[in-house]
């Protein structure tokens, strides 16, 4: 399979996740449980979509791509590639504070194995984006921490965030059965299995550290599809909302 | 005009052009310039923004545009510099002394990478005290965090260092 296509294929899957998780974060804007929080969500918010804009860029300058407005906003929803786990609408804060932990980290992993990829584009990028993500997880770490010390109560959902969450972060690390040989090889990145173990030893101590109990990984059976194009109910609507009200100045800063 | 433009001359009037959020602050105190070129009958500037999702971006180019066009009497480009990132300290000693003035904390000097405690007991800008907490990573713009003084009792705000 061609160069070409692999490393689209995997900037298409960041590049959705971060729009969808940004997306999915700024709905927190207005209401946050605490003034702080929102304004915490909409600044992460507003990094995710830079993010996102930044590999759409890459995309267009350096594989022929579209230009990023209509890549990101005219697409059907089977070409999206973002995973499950972003998709999910925000129902309770637990859940949303356990995504954005398990999200954040995976996301700091990927950046982090990408400063020395073969791709230089992902070189420059990884080496921007790294800084400003410690921010999204320490916010995360701290949160996480501060809510299982904050009783019997507030521990227990963040045990039940974390067990209805786990599956659902590990399709993150879905692998493409036609390029993934291809990305490995010429050394774009190190490969999903390996950024999905470095993630496991991320969170382990950080949760270990909070008293939550990491699900054994051998039985998490992680939510797979999203990168194939098969998405959540979820999706569709969320795609239909984001093309009429987007703020495209994002696009401006990049 | 007739004046004879130099690198320096254009520097001097990059000093003049200030960062919207922190109006004491000019683009050459944050660091945020990385070239300068003198072309045939015209300049070239390149940038960086600091945090990356920065929404003054572009405002800030068209502010180095304007203000060097008026002020050299030359035509003048600015441009995105790709290869560079922004990192605190990029910022000068003198810039940092005006931020402490404006009230807002300047960022330390990181020696490597960014770690989680570099943020505990960061001095308060009003009092000096270091006897304060991080209440949030995320301020009332990307570059800020913001703090609580126990000392004097009043939340303040950080620019945060950025490896
Ligand atoms: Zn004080």
């Amino acid at each position: 399979m061609s160069y070409n296509a692999a490393l689209t294929d995997l900037i298409i899957k960041m590049a959705d996740d971060e729009l969808i998780q940004g997306h999915r974060n700024s709905e927190w804007t207005g209401l946050g449980p605490v003034m702080e929080e929102d304004i915490a969500f909409s600044s992460m918010a507003q990094d995710k979509i830079g993010h996102a804009w930044a590999l759409y860029r890459i995309l267009h300058e350096n594989l022929e791509g579209k230009d990023p407005d209509t890549f990101a906003f005219h697409r059907p929803e089977k070409d999206f590639k973002c995973s499950h786990l972003v998709e999910m609408p925000n129902e309770e804060y637990g859940f949303s504070l356990m995504r954005h932990f398990l999200f954040d980290h995976a996301e700091a992993i990927r950046y982090e194995s990408l400063l020395d990829s073969s791709f230089e584009p992902f070189r420059i990028l990884s080496k921007k984006v790294k800084g400003e993500l410690k921010y999204h997880t320490l916010h995360a770490n701290a949160w996480i921490t501060q809510l299982s010390q904050a009783g019997e109560d507030s521990y227990q959902r963040m045990q039940a965030a974390l067990n209805n969450t786990v599956a659902l972060a590990a399709g993150i690390f879905e692998a493409s059965p036609e390029y993934e040989d291809t990305l490995v090889t010429e050394r774009v990145y190190p490969g999903e299995a390996i950024l999905y173990q470095r993630w496991l030893d991320r969170i382990y101590p950080i949760l270990v550290k909070a008293s939550l109990n990491l699900p054994d990984p051998k039985t998490i059976t992680p939510a797979y599809g999203g990168r194939q194009g098969i998405h959540t109910p979820y999706l569709q609507p969320l795609l239909k909302e984001m093309g009429e009200v987007f703020n495209l100045d994002a696009e401006a800063s990049w | 005009m007739s004046q004879t433009i130099t690198i320096a001359s254009v520097y001097e009037a990059l000093e003049h052009v200030m960062d919207p959020e922190i109006p004491v602050l000019s683009v050459i105190d944050l660091g945020m310039i990385t070239g300068v070129d003198l072309g045939e009958g015209e300049v070239h500037v390149k940038m960086i923004p600091t945090f990356a999702a920065c929404p003054a971006v572009s405002y800030i180019q068209q502010r180095i545009k304007t203000v060097l066009e008026q002020e050299l009497g030359i035509a003048v480009t600015v441009t995105v510099d790709k290869e560079a990132h922004w990192q605190s300290n990029r910022m000068t000693s003198a810039a940092k002394e005006k931020l402490q003035h404006f009230g807002i904390a300047p960022p330390q000097v990181l020696a490597g990478e960014m770690h989680a405690e570099i943020l505990l007991a960061v001095p308060c800008p009003h009092c000096g005290s270091k006897e304060t907490y991080l209440r949030s990573p995320f301020g009332s713009t990307l570059c800020r965090a913001i703090h609580f003084c126990k000392s004097c009792g009043q939340v303040f705000e950080q620019f945060k260092p950025l490896e």
